[in-house]
Parts: structure tokens; sequence; C-alpha cells
């Protein structure tokens, strides 16, 4: 077999992202750091069971993280620029490897059924591009705050009190977050298959591992709408 | 038994096809799914119309010739079997089965039910072999193989190269073959030279093809008929990555 053989250069990620495999790769890696984020979100967001004060004062930490070395906010846009490209690139992957699939079956089965094909797996896009939606919203209400009726960028506690207190804000959140449950539960496993972790001893784990993180974020996450609405939290 | 069939004819792999109604009679429970086909297309000789064409060789379950989705699923209901070694006893006195061909881009239907599956050939062109002469079959114990490590060759190079994996892939992913087809040499001590250039050469190969991306949606080792794990499928990305971080490149076919 003759071979060819590439130094590694600034297009050496061009190259892999241009091989379908390497796209998954990416979707994986980018998906790792998606997921670390959301983790460390959900952890944060249960600082809202420690009062107003605790939670505001960890939302000012955000702003602050980095200080003295970096300017005020500059720690949190470095940290949100790291988010935006993974964000952009997970998204662009899945499209990309959506309509190649798309592509690859152009005449489609009068009947094709499912052997062990679960919810999740099944929605995996759909649930993607409907948190991309969510995502978008959330911005808006708890960052930006336009699309919240009474935002105060002084008490983030506050915020997030009166949105709860109206059930169809915190039913969009609770099923959002439901989404984004099954979306980890698949995605946490298959990062392990994409990126070939893969050893006889340790591939039972990888299951226990996407059952118990997405369980844990999610139920972390979906507390505090659930907190407010049942007056648990005001 | 009476069986109700709906089978896809299609003339050429240009024309458009669609399913056509078929009442069969008389159907013993212990012949196999292809015999049922013979019995169906000896009427049809007899009645002077065109029989349907379908792929079949050993007809016991090593070929791979054979391969057609029955009610949606590559090979049938039963598991861990090729369509020639399905039995009637599957089915009930009065079913409606319903016959298609396997569909991808990468796999054109010739006529009927019979698809050409020439790319799965041109991947493993591109790396599928140990590329020194090895001459006769060495002296057994000559080249120390870990029992665990040939055992799994084994269950690596079980692959028959039907195509079931890229069926009823949502996709039309070929990873499991590939998988397969890197995943046999990959693990013994003749193949690991070669190991990334193979892994690299038949990954480009694939992916040449018009075959779909890998979900981990696991649906081609559930139909494989001789259940193949996705565990390959981890492995063969492992040795692509590797590969790439080393700057290899593949050759493809």
């Amino acid at each position: 077999m003759e071979m060819v053989s590439t130094s590694r250069s600034a297009n050496w990620f061009l190259a892999l992202y241009s091989s379908a495999l390497g796209k998954k790769t990416v979707m994986a890696l980018t998906g790792i750091v998606l997921f670390g984020f959301v983790f460390m979100h959900m952890a944060g967001n249960l600082k809202v069971f420690m009062g107003a004060e605790a939670f505001n004062h960890y939302a000012e930490f955000l702003r602050a993280a980095g200080e003295p070395i970096l300017p005020h906010g500059a720690g949190l846009w470095m940290f949100r620029l790291v988010l935006l490209t993974s964000v952009t690139l997970h998204i662009t992957a899945a499209t990309q490897l959506t309509l190649l699939n798309r592509r690859a079956r152009p005449v489609a089965y009068v009947r094709r059924d499912a052997v062990q094909l679960g919810y999740a797996e099944r929605t995996m896009r759909w649930s993607g591009y409907l948190m991309g939606i969510y995502i978008i919203y959330h911005l808006l209400h708890f960052t930006v705050g336009s699309a919240h009726p009474s935002f105060s960028a002084a008490n983030p506690y506050g915020n997030v009190i009166s949105a709860f207190q109206a059930w169809p804000v915190s039913m969009i959140y609770i099923v959002a977050n439901l989404l984004l449950g099954m979306h980890l539960y698949h995605g946490l496993w298959s990062l392990f298959q994409t990126l070939g972790c893969n050893h006889p001893r340790y591939n039972s784990w990888r299951r226990v591992f996407a059952i118990t993180f997405s369980v844990v974020v999610t139920a972390g996450f979906l507390s505090v709408p659930i907190a407010v609405l049942t007056g648990l939290v005001s | 038994m009476r069986l109700h069939l709906q089978i896809w004819r299609q003339e050429n792999p240009s024309a458009s096809g669609n399913l056509v109604k078929y009442t069969l009679d008389d159907v013993s429970e212990d012949s196999s799914f292809l015999e049922m086909l013979d019995l169906l297309n000896e009427q049809l000789v007899g009645k002077g119309e065109v029989p349907v064409v379908f792929d079949h060789d050993c007809r016991e379950g090593i070929c791979g010739s054979c391969g057609v989705m029955i009610n949606g699923l590559a090979h049938g209901p039963s598991a861990r079997t090729a369509t020639c070694q399905l039995h009637m006893r599957t089915f009930k006195d009065g079913d409606t089965i319903q016959i298609e061909p396997w569909r991808s881009a990468a796999f054109p239907v010739i006529r009927d039910l019979m698809v050409d599956r020439s790319s799965m050939d041109r991947i493993v062109q591109a790396g599928g072999f140990i590329s020194v002469r090895t001459g006769s079959a060495p002296e057994a114990n000559l080249i120390p193989v870990p029992k665990g490590d040939s055992d799994e060759a084994f269950d690596a190079a079980a692959c028959i190269g039907c195509g079931a994996c890229v069926a009823q892939c949502p996709n039309g992913a070929a990873q499991l073959f590939t998988a397969a087809k890197v995943g046999h040499l990959n693990i013994l001590p003749q193949g690991r030279p070669e190991r990334y250039e193979r892994a690299a050469g038949m990954v480009a190969q694939m992916e040449a093809e018009s075959f779909g991306s890998c979900s981990n949606y696991r649906e081609c080792e559930a139909v494989c008929p001789k259940g193949i794990s996705v565990d390959w499928i981890a492995r063969m990305n492992r040795d692509f990555l590797v590969a790439r971080l080393k700057g290899i490149q593949g050759k493809t076919a």
C-alpha cells in the first residue's frame, strides 16, 4: 500500500473537517465543551436555593472572573467566545452531516422499521435545533433582558423569581430542559463511540455515565422553575 | 400456507419501480425465504411473466449475496440470520409480506430486488488486505497471537459483506462494514504494521462512495446476520483519528 504523508499544518483542521468522520469528531469535542458548560451552569443555578444574596453575588463573580489580570467582563467574554465557537461548529457540522445523510438514501423505503432506535436518538436533530431557538430566547430573557417584562440587571435573583412565577415561561424552560436531557442522553454516550474510547472493561460505564449526567443536569435545571412555581423559593 | 406478497419491481436502474401484489399458495413452513421466492418465480415463468430478480448464492448464510428488506427489516424478523436462513415458519398463514431492495445511493438497484454493492468492494480495495506476499500457510504457532485477539479478529472477520448494516441505517452509513473490514486485520500482528494507513484509506474510500455518516444509532448491529458489534466502529474511529494526528493519509481505491 502506498502512503502519502503530510506534515501537520494550518490546514490540518480543515482537512479533518472536510471528512464526515472529522465532522463527527468536531461534534464530539464541541459537545464535551458544551456539556461542561451546561453542567457548571446547572450547578451555579442551584445557588438560587441559598437566597438572593448568594445568587446575585455569584452572578457578579461571573462578570468579575479573571480580575484584576483581565478588565471587568473580559474573562466572561472570552468564555462566551469559546461557547459561541463551539455551538456554531456543533450546529454547522450537524447540519452538513444531516444533508449528507439525506443524499445517501435518495429513494425512501416504503417501510423501514426501527429495531432498537430509541426516542432520544430519533429526535437528536430536532432536540438540537429546538434548543438552538430556546438558547436565543433564554439569552434575550435573562442576559439581555428584552424578553423579560421586569428585567433588572442589578438583581438576577429577582429576574429569575418574577420570570418563573408566570407558568407559561416556566413551561418553556421545563420542556427545553427535558429536550436537553434527551439530547445529552444520546450525546454523552455517542461521544465515546465517535472518539474511539472503547474498552471491554469500561464500555458498560459509558451508558451509566450518560444516564447519570443527563438526569443530574436535567433535574438540576428543572428544580429552579419547579421550586418557584411551587413557592419553595420566592 | 397462503401468503400475500408485495414485491418491489423495477425494470432497470433508471426506471421507477413500484410494489406489485402477488398471492402465493401452498408455501411450506419448512421452506426458506428464498425457496418461497423460487416457488413464486416458477409460477410466474409458468404464466409467461418475468420472474422476480434477487441475489443469492450459497443459501447457507456465508456468502453475503442475498439480502432484502422484509417488512421493514434487513434480512427479516429473525436475529442473526441472512435472508436465506429465514424460514417460512416465522410467518403465519394469511400474512402480508412486503419485500424491498436495500436502499442506498451507494447501492443502485440493478433490477427488482438486486442491487449493485461494488462500492463495498472498493472499500476493501482501499486497504482491506495485507500488502506483503505471505506465501503458503505458515506453521500455525510461528507468530504468537493471544487467544483473545484471535477470537476477536474472527468475530469481525465473520462479516459477509451483505450490506444489511447500510440498508437498515437511518443514515445509510457503511460504518459497521468498514469497521469490521478494518478491525479484523488491525487487531492481528500481520495487519498491525499498516494499521493507520488501512483505517485512513478505507474511511476515505467509504466517504468517497455515497454512504451517509454514523450517528451511533446501532441499528446496524441489530440486523447484522453475524452479530458484529458497534465496538468495532469505535476502534476504527480511534485508528482513523490517530492516523490524522500522525499525518498519515491512506490511499483510496
